[in-house]
């Protein structure tokens, strides 16, 4: 990374041509504790760079020292806000590595409880979106339908943030007794919701002139900065993992994929938003389509992988979040590495900000959706 | 009656201890004075809670309900809680200014209502001939107390947010004074009081001769008093607090209460410009009665109530709209607040010469009276209205003539411009070979 330089013989603040801004790591909308290093001509940015590393926990280093089913938890606490597609990257890396033949039942409560995740993950971006540019109640009413996931989780899982989600093999225990009953109930009020959303924010003229046209990309930048998830297709570049690499249950189901043309700030809303959608029919599918049986693979005493490296990555809500894992064949991994979403996609930042205002960069920081606890790891 | 008992008696008291003189021009315009800084700061106060409370029901949730029953105690509390807080200041700090700055902001705010007719008779303090154009002079002094706050609080956030107030607050200032024109033709004074009569004299609230007119002042009032979508100078998810971000405790508070009184400033010059003020149909016949004081109580809920409309717009909007960008606020500003206000102004005194010179004409009846505003016959109340409807039209085309080709007026058309595509699906993912290496 670059240093900004930072003008010299600052006297006052205003004898300066520049002023360096600092935002963060405690401010109000650098989702968590990022820094960005803002160099401004009046409010217009010239210039930025990020620190980051104020959330390192060393969870990479942590799991060299732990058993293969110890470090499950720890990957939950990655994307905290979507703990439960995060969990889901370790124990398929594992399993695949194995070779271990998952029962499908566990596939597809797999597939509905990630994407149940990916739209609270949503949810939590739009909110938090929404409220970077001031539209304020868009904030509750989105938290509100992200509460009623967190109930089916709470009663899935026992927790509702942090949840341990998955089992190397599959699930630790079967869906609870009404969970066809909530999920159903969720997945037919949702539309409404969201076209409630949509007549708050889509066709707002401030809405439109605080996202149009602001943090364009474009396919070929998006691609080359290695962008993924909705910040990728938002530029539209067709790549889904869950098409193009089927994992748990999706190669039995149909949807589409949003793609944006700008990719700019309203088309990565317009792909999320639609996403979100498509969420809500993967979720219908699966539920007609779940099939009854075991819920957990039978797995040998010590998990052992077979030596060697493999890498496998699914779709998280906030792009591609993969695992690198290269195994000594014993019960401890010799090396893990993520590869996050949001540590990628933040690469983007200054590229997007240059030559906008400071507000744009609250409202393109929010576009990215990123979160810290994977970024630092 | 009633009420006038106590009063002669303290009267009578203060006439034992002081020459009439005293008690006449010193001591009850005191009193006055007392009384309605006192009912401002709980009307301020209140407006805190009104906010909190519907924000709370847009927003699918209850609001504060544990201080007192239904909450009603917190801003009390609040106040209590501010009072003994902290009151720090920043060592970098220019001590003085960030001392003063505060207290400019909510004396600014509050001297206005010593022009404010909140009722006929003795419910206004002070009724000067220029109460319009003291009401804009001294409500602008508000900015120097934002400008004084960024600059002495040393922190570029604050900064930033003196630098964007003190620009918004100035050329939404030129909006606002040229919006009040049109209504000043018609009531042909600057008087407030002079004003509320004119209405009650024509019969008519002016929001019907100018619907541009008003609009527009509830446009740049909101933009003044720095509030969403035009809450720039505070943007909390940007400047983190704008100008006030140093500011803890009392002094913080200040300028809370400042910003709710600038709020409540403006609908009550709202509600006495265009909604008749404490004028309302049918309640003079308390005072034909004999039943004075009442008559006057009664006023002064009806302008309370016309000013809380006014404020519950404020609060919808704050709670419904983002946030403006500060370069596209300069353009609704200056490209379309100033100029529709400009085209108001036209349109306005054309019409009321169109009215003037029709009356006469062809035994054609237009204008009753003009010695208490202009007051007009109905075939005139007629052209007037009419005349206002076609300002309303012909502001937003020709507006939206100037402003066609400008890229924020046609981000309509660009919506809707993503597309689903059914991706053909690739192999699922496959396990590792056996022997890896």
């Amino acid at each position: 990374m670059h240093q900004v330089e930072i003008a010299t013989t600052q006297e006052t603040l205003l004898d300066s041509p520049e002023m360096v801004l600092n935002m963060g790591p405690q401010h109000p909308s650098t989702h968590g504790v990022l820094r960005v290093i803002l160099k401004l001509d009046g409010e217009t940015v010239i210039d930025l760079d990020c620190d980051i590393g104020y959330l390192h926990r060393g969870m990479e280093k942590i799991a060299e020292n732990r058993m293969y089913t110890m470090i499950a938890p720890y990957w939950d606490r990655l994307d905290y806000i979507a703990a439960v597609s995060n969990g889901l990257v370790w124990v398929e890396t594992v399993e695949q590595m194995m070779r271990l033949e998952v029962p499908p039942r566990a596939h597809y409560l797999r597939t509905i409880l990630t994407e149940l995740n990916r739209i609270a993950s949503h949810l939590l971006w739009l909110a938090t979106h929404a409220l970077d540019i001031g539209a304020v109640t868009v904030l509750l009413w989105a938290l509100r339908e992200r509460e009623e996931i967190l109930k089916i989780f709470e009663r899935q899982f026992g927790a509702r943030l942090t949840c341990h989600a998955w089992r190397v093999g599959g699930l630790p225990n079967d869906a609870y007794e009404d969970f066809n009953k909530d999920v159903r109930q969720f997945v037919s009020n949702f539309p409404k919701r969201l076209d409630e959303y949509e007549t708050v924010l889509s066709e707002n003229r401030i809405w439109l002139s605080r996202t149009v046209g602001i943090g364009v990309i474009s396919a070929a930048d998006a691609v080359a900065i290695g962008l993924s998830g909705p910040a990728l297709r938002g530029s539209g570049v067709a790549w889904d993992i869950r098409k193009a690499r089927p994992y748990a249950a999706y190669a039995d189901i149909d949807f589409d994929v949003p793609l944006g043309e700008n990719g700019d700030t309203y088309d990565r809303y317009l792909v999320r938003l639609e996403e979100m959608r498509q969420s809500r029919r993967i979720i219908d599918q699966a539920l007609d389509k779940l099939p009854d049986g075991p819920v957990v693979a039978k797995l040998p005493k010590i998990v052992k992988t077979p030596a060697g490296d493999y890498y496998h990555s699914i779709e998280g809500p906030k792009g591609e979040i993969g695992c690198y894992l290269v195994s000594d064949g014993s019960a401890q991994p010799y090396r893990v590495r993520v590869r996050p979403p949001s540590f990628v996609n933040l690469q983007a930042l200054k590229q997007m900000c240059v030559g906008h205002l400071v507000a744009d960069v609250v409202a393109i920081i929010g576009t990215l959706d990123i979160v810290l606890g994977e970024i630092d790891r | 009656m009633l009420l006038l008992g106590p009063i002669n008696l303290i009267n009578d008291l203060l006439l034992k201890f002081f020459s009439a003189d005293t008690v006449n021009y010193v001591l009850w315009p005191l009193i006055q004075i007392g009384i309605v800084v006192t009912l401002v700061a709980l009307w301020v106060a209140y407006a805190t809670y009104l906010e909190r409370k519907i924000s709370a029901f847009m927003q699918a949730r209850l609001g504060p309900m544990r201080v007192g029953p239904w909450g009603l105690l917190q801003p009390i509390a609040d106040g209590i809680k501010l009072l003994v807080k902290e009151d720090f200041i920043p060592d970098k700090a220019d001590r003085w200014i960030f001392f003063f700055a505060p207290y400019i902001a909510v004396a600014s705010a509050f001297i206005v209502f010593s022009v404010v007719p909140f009722g006929p008779d003795w419910a206004v303090i002070a009724d000067v001939n220029i109460g319009l154009l003291l009401v804009l002079a001294v409500s602008s002094v508000g900015v120097l107390a934002l400008i004084l706050a960024g600059w002495s609080s040393n922190s570029k956030y604050a900064l930033l947010g003196g630098l964007r107030s003190s620009a918004q607050m100035v050329s939404y200032e030129v909006a606002m004074g040229l919006s009040l024109i049109g209504a000043l033709m018609f009531a042909r004074t600057l008087s407030l009081s002079g004003i509320v009569a004119a209405q009650g004299a024509d019969s008519i609230w002016y929001i019907v001769y100018q619907p541009v007119g008003f609009l527009l002042f509830l446009i740049s009032g909101i933009a003044e008093n720095n509030r969403a979508p035009f809450d720039l100078p505070e943007a909390e998810s940007e400047l983190v607090a704008g100008f006030h971000t140093e500011y803890s405790g009392m002094r913080w508070s200040l300028f809370f209460m400042a910003e709710y009184a600038a709020m409540v400033v403006v609908s009550a010059v709202g509600a006495t410009v265009y909604l008749g003020g404490w004028y309302f149909p049918f309640v003079y016949r308390l005072e034909t009665a004999g039943h004075h004081n009442l008559y006057v109580i009664v006023s002064l809920l009806v302008f309370l109530i016309k000013a809380s409309i006014i404020l519950y717009i404020y609060f919808w909007l704050r709670w419904t709209l983002p946030r403006f960008r500060y370069d596209q606020l300069m353009d609704v500003g200056w490209k379309w607040l100033i100029p529709s206000a400009l085209i108001n102004i036209t349109l306005s005194a054309f019409s009321i010469f169109i009215v003037q010179a029709l009356d006469g004409w062809k035994s054609i009846h237009t204008i009753e009276r003009l010695d208490n505003g202009l007051n007009l016959t109905a075939s005139g109340k007629g052209i007037m209205i009419v005349s206002g409807l076609i300002g309303l039209i012909l502001t937003g085309l020709l507006l939206s003539r100037i402003n066609w080709r400008s890229r924020d007026f046609n981000l309509r058309t660009q919506r809707r411009n993503i597309r689903l595509v059914n991706l053909p699906k690739g192999k699922p993912a496959v396990p590792a070979p056996s022997s890896g290496g």
